[in-house]
């Protein structure tokens, strides 16, 4: 293994052109990858902290009877992140407003009827933000007997949607440029081969398999994949360094953004990605040319 | 002819032909070669002497005929234990093939790679095939540099570093002086004495003939015309 490392190492040293390329669009992908992945994991946490709990206001149907609430409220109950469910008969709802109105509540004196609903007030929290919230908020909708509900946060939802779009470019952005990394390895191995071409055909004629043929390539891959990945985490994190720098001068009294660098996680993993990229174009290419 | 039945031979031809398109490099040429034998191919150029070796070790696949490598029928060899045959041959090219960006010392240790043999026995038989072929020195210098004599060496080298049971050597005094001649084949022959079996080819073999015990196969325009024993005269 050693002695296959060292015979990369050697071809990387003899192909010095190519390999930097192919290292360079590697770095660069990652790069846009790693930057698309710092871009969501702020936005997640940032907005995660801004609400793990929402008050819903769930008003019932004109239909609904206060026989039918232990049901309803038990239903609501047993949904998950439901923490609370209090009943708000429409008495109850009148005589809040008239309190919250005071000096003016003359007019809902005249009322004939009570035009308001019964309501439940829930209390919704969740350990995993708010996006979870939303989906409680859009279950309960979804019953029979519930005219709307009234989410306080529910523009946060639309933004939400709005993120979701934007992650879905970030990806699809991101799967291109691993696209461009991962032919440009996949080329690039090609070539290689093909100036090794009489090389490869010595080594078959003293008896090499395919196998002893190939480890190089793919020990080379596998170092160009790991080298290109740690130089786009390098580069981002430069660039992190530098804008933070910035901020802080330019802005940094104006608002606190707190925006943190990639988890060691992410970091792991689009290391993980950027070496079997290397390896996986080694992998492609050679399967093709070695029949 | 001075054939055996062949019984035990380790190298044999059933009618074997080979175009390479147009007409026969071989022609319908049956052979067998018994284990420890050393054999002269001779013949004009474009006789089929180089051909004849490469099918042996399958770098080319014959028209026509079988050929048994002790008793592997090479038709019906799959291209995964395609290696594990080509072990068993030294190969000494007519163009050497030794690999440019390698050293001297790599280019031999490449043989014994190849078979997974460990670093340290590879250092060691390495050193010795290339003082008994006198390259020693040059261990660490690259082919391009080497005179084609010395390239040569480093060949046969090569050839003899992984113990195989057959030497296919083509030209391997091609382009050396009388002296470096001798010594190529100085080394064939105390690899023969330890009974290994040699095939040489090559278009000027009198020099050769002159010491050894064997036996002189003559091709012309891809026909075996004779096969005579030879005695070695005293030189
Ligand atoms: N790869 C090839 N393609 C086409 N013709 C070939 C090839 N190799 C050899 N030949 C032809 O086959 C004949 C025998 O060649 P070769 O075996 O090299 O002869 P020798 O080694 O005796 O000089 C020659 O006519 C040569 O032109
Ligand atoms: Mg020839």
């Amino acid at each position: 293994m050693i002695r296959y490392f060292q015979k990369a190492l050697a071809d990387i040293r003899s192909n010095r052109f190519l390999n930097l390329i192919t290292m360079v669009t590697i770095s660069l992908s990652i790069l846009m990858v790693s930057l698309c992945l710092l871009f969501f994991e702020n936005l997640d946490r940032i907005m995660d902290g801004w609400n793990q709990e929402g008050r819903a206001m769930v008003y019932l149907v004109p239909e609904f009877s206060t026989q039918m609430r232990p049901e309803l409220a038990s239903a609501i109950t047993h949904m998950d992140g439901v923490v609370q469910v209090t009943f708000v008969s429409k008495d109850q709802a009148l005589a809040r407003l008239k309190n919250q109105m005071a000096g003016s509540t003359r007019f809902l004196d005249t009322l004939e009827k009570n035009p308001l609903p019964h309501a439940f007030e829930i209390q919704i929290q969740t350990r995993e933000g708010f996006e979870s919230v939303a989906a409680v908020v859009r279950q309960i909708e979804s019953l029979d007997l519930v005219e709307s509900v009234e989410y306080n946060q529910k523009w946060l939802a639309r933004m939400l949607d709005l993120f979701q779009l934007f992650r879905l470019i970030g990806y699809v952005v991101c799967a291109l440029f691993l696209l461009i990394a991962f032919f440009i390895t996949a080329s690039t191995v090609r070539l290689v081969f093909h100036s090794r071409q009489s090389e490869v055909e010595i080594m078959r004629l003293v008896g090499a398999t395919d196998r002893f043929i190939k480890m190089p390539f793919y020990v080379t891959g596998l170092i160009q994949g790991a080298v290109g990945g740690i130089l786009g985490l390098m580069i981002l994190f430069a660039a992190y360094l530098a804008a933070c720098s910035g901020i802080s001068q330019s802005m940094g009294n104006l608002f606190h953004l707190d925006v943190r660098f990639l988890s060691v996680t992410a970091m792991g993993g689009v290391w993980v990605v950027s070496t079997f990229l290397g390896w996986f174009g080694c992998y492609l290419s050679l399967r093709q040319l070695l029949k | 002819m001075n054939l055996d039945t062949g019984k035990n031979a380790i190298i044999r031809l059933f009618n074997v032909t080979k175009h390479y398109g147009g007409k026969p490099a071989l022609h319908n040429v049956s052979l067998d070669i018994e284990p420890g034998e050393f054999v002269f191919i001779s013949g004009p150029s474009g006789a089929g002497k180089s051909t004849l070796l490469k099918v042996l070790y399958l770098a080319e696949t014959v028209s026509d005929g079988q050929i048994l490598i002790d008793g592997m029928n090479l038709s019906r060899i799959s291209p995964a234990r395609l290696p594990f045959l080509r072990r068993r041959f030294g190969m000494v090219f007519q163009d050497f093939k030794l690999i440019p960006t390698l050293t001297v010392f790599d280019n031999v240790a490449l043989a014994l790679e190849v078979a997974g043999k460990n670093p340290s026995f590879i250092r060691k038989k390495v050193r010795h095939v290339l003082r008994i072929t006198g390259m020693e020195k040059k261990a660490h210098m690259l082919p391009p540099t080497l005179s084609g004599g010395e390239q040569q060496r480093v060949a046969v080298a090569r050839a003899v570093a992984g113990d195989p049971d057959i030497i296919l050597a083509d030209e391997p005094t091609g382009s050396l002086d009388q002296v470096s001649a001798r010594r190529v084949l100085e080394i064939l022959l105390a690899y023969h004495k330890k009974g290994g079996t040699i095939l040489v080819a090559s278009h000027h073999l009198q020099q050769l003939q002159t010491v050894v015990t064997g036996r002189s196969i003559v091709l012309e325009k891809g026909r075996l015309i004779s096969a005579t024993r030879l005695e070695p005269y005293a030189t």
